[in-house]
């Protein structure tokens, strides 16, 4: 602890150098700098957005996975520090069959996208839904779960149509996920209110903030048969989808590798085990094989 | 108590994790604090220099931070350097980073403004004295300039140090975090640990900004 705060002390003195040296000699470049980045980010990653290739991970002999922190019981922190859950179960086995140590990452739902593009982790396992806008950012590799989008209410209110909404109703949705997408895209005149994390849109949620929460129907059955007086009453709402693991775009030696991994974990009966470790509590056992995709298909 | 949910904070090694997550927003907030005062002491000076070109410059500066917000910056600076220069700055540097260039912007106008309220005698009084501009500010107008802004910059350090919560955007697992973490990992067995949880978390940052409070009404009355 002591050694890293000395480590970041002397890097804050850095970039508090640089700060310095921009405002007093060419501080106008600094803020060039910013203009620059902010137009960048809608563009494709260019070269210096790198990424690893397996081999270059094999190396290291540490891959970077990005997991959900807070979303049981996908991927979250169990009460000894653990990364625990369906995704992270998936990323130990990853790990074990590459040979190499892992270092989870902390992800949000709204900069699972940025972290890839930046190369700051090799691999997203956060729950990720396959959407055509998505595999034009990143590379996904084969699903490995089915999802759809569900609405849960409270039983005294039950939303059972988005088209029975009155004109003042609000939607509880989370930033970056697919059911923001779908909401805007498909019922634009009802008024979403979105928030970063999980755990702020339940809190909302569950104080009555909005009429519904719209989110992955896992999630939003889950939280009923968890949450007595909650009812989901749209429990798929739009196409069925898939969530797969995603790297980089242009990473095609770890997505074949993942592609492989998955194929051939499918003869294992690899996933049913995963559900039976980690989702049976929240699901039970009639929910195994409409979520359960394996083997990639 | 049972009903709040604390003791979801006893299990296992939570309650330890809390206090890690909140020496996370503790060390990048005094860092960045610290880096603040040092550098708007001195930006505040420059802003009160009559330089057009200075002038100017700092004026963008001082109204970028104030447009941008700190996610946004936080955003450009962990991820957009990585993009547009290839830069792999770690998260707490980045965030270090940003904390500091708002912290610099807002505490140099606050000096500016400190600055500004000193009668223009004093500066004449000095000069009359045959000391020169840099004697002038060390023994006349700083001092003077630092009893103004006490109250002044405790609204900025404490509003630092709560702000960190943001950092998770960028990766970093800090307080508030381990909390929405705790809260998760136990929505099965106690559903409403959000608010204990919640409560703690707000006893803590209370215990970190009170003491910076007291020192500041502590300051001002010795130094009036």
């Amino acid at each position: 602890m002591k050694k890293n705060f000395v480590k970041r002390l002397t890097g804050g003195l850095l970039v508090a150098g640089l700060v310095g040296a921009a405002l007093t000699g060419c501080g106008s470049s600094a803020s060039t700098n910013e203009v620059a980045a902010t137009g960048e980010d809608t563009v494709e990653a260019d070269s210096n957005a790198g990424f690893r290739t397996l081999d270059e991970i094999k190396e290291s002999g540490t891959i970077n996975i990005g997991v959900f922190s807070d979303k049981s019981p996908f991927g979250f922190v169990d009460e000894n520090g653990e990364y625990a859950g369906y995704d992270v179960y998936f990323a130990e086995r990853i790990g074990k069959d590459l040979g190499v140590e892992i270092n989870y990452v902390s992800t949000e739902a709204a900069n699972r996208i940025e972290y890839l593009q930046t190369g700051k982790v090799d691999i997203i396992l956060a729950n990720f839904t396959v959407t055509e806008e998505r595999a034009q950012e990143v590379d996904f590799a084969l699903p490995y779960m089915n999802v759809a989008l569900g609405v849960v209410s409270p039983d005294s209110a039950v939303v059972e149509s988005l088209d029975d909404l009155g004109a003042d109703d609000q939607i509880i949705v989370i930033s970056g996920t697919t059911a923001e997408t779908y909401l805007t895209k498909n019922y634009p005149d009802i008024k979403l209110q979105k928030y970063d994390a999980y755990a702020e849109a339940k809190t909302a949620f569950e104080n009555g903030n909005g009429v519904a929460w719209a989110n992955d129907n896992t999630e939003v059955i889950a939280f009923s048969l968890e949450n007595e007086g909650y009812t989901v009453g749209i429990p798929s709402l739009g196409d069925q989808d898939t969530i797969a693991p995603a790297v980089t775009k242009g990473n095609e030696t770890l997505l074949n590798w993942l592609n492989e991994e998955i194929e051939s974990l499918g003869s294992e009966n690899f996933f049913h085990a995963d559900y039976e470790a980690t989702l049976l509590d929240t699901y039970g056992a009639d929910y195994e094989d409409t979520l359960v995709l394996e083997g990639g298909k | 108590m049972a009903s709040l949910g604390i003791d979801v904070l006893f299990k296992g090694t939570n309650f330890l994790r809390l206090l890690q997550g909140l020496w996370v927003s503790i060390e990048i907030s005094l860092i960045s604090v610290v880096l603040s005062i040092l550098l708007g002491l001195l930006v505040g000076v420059l802003m009160t220099v009559n330089n057009k070109v200075l002038h100017a410059i700092l004026k963008v500066y001082l109204e970028t931070v104030r447009i941008m917000p700190q996610m946004v910056l936080l955003f450009i600076v962990y991820f957009g350097t990585t993009r547009v220069f290839g830069w792999d700055m770690s998260a707490e540097t980045s965030a270090i980073f940003v904390f500091t260039f708002w912290g610099t912007a807002e505490m140099g106008d606050l000096v500016r403004g400190s600055i500004k309220s000193i009668p223009a005698i004093q500066f004449e009084s000095a000069w009359a004295l045959g000391m020169d501009k840099v004697q002038t500010y060390f023994y006349i107008i700083l001092p003077q300039t630092v009893r103004r802004l006490i109250p002044l910059s405790i609204n900025l350090i404490t509003r630092m140090i709560k702000t960190t919560s943001l950092v998770m955007m960028i990766g970093i697992v800090e307080v508030l975090k381990v909390a929405q973490q705790i809260i998760e990992a136990n929505r099965k067995t106690s559903p409403n640990a959000a608010f204990g949880v919640f409560l703690v978390v707000f006893l803590l940052y209370f215990i970190v900004c009170w003491p910076i409070s007291r020192l500041a009404t502590y300051l001002e009355k010795r130094w009036a």
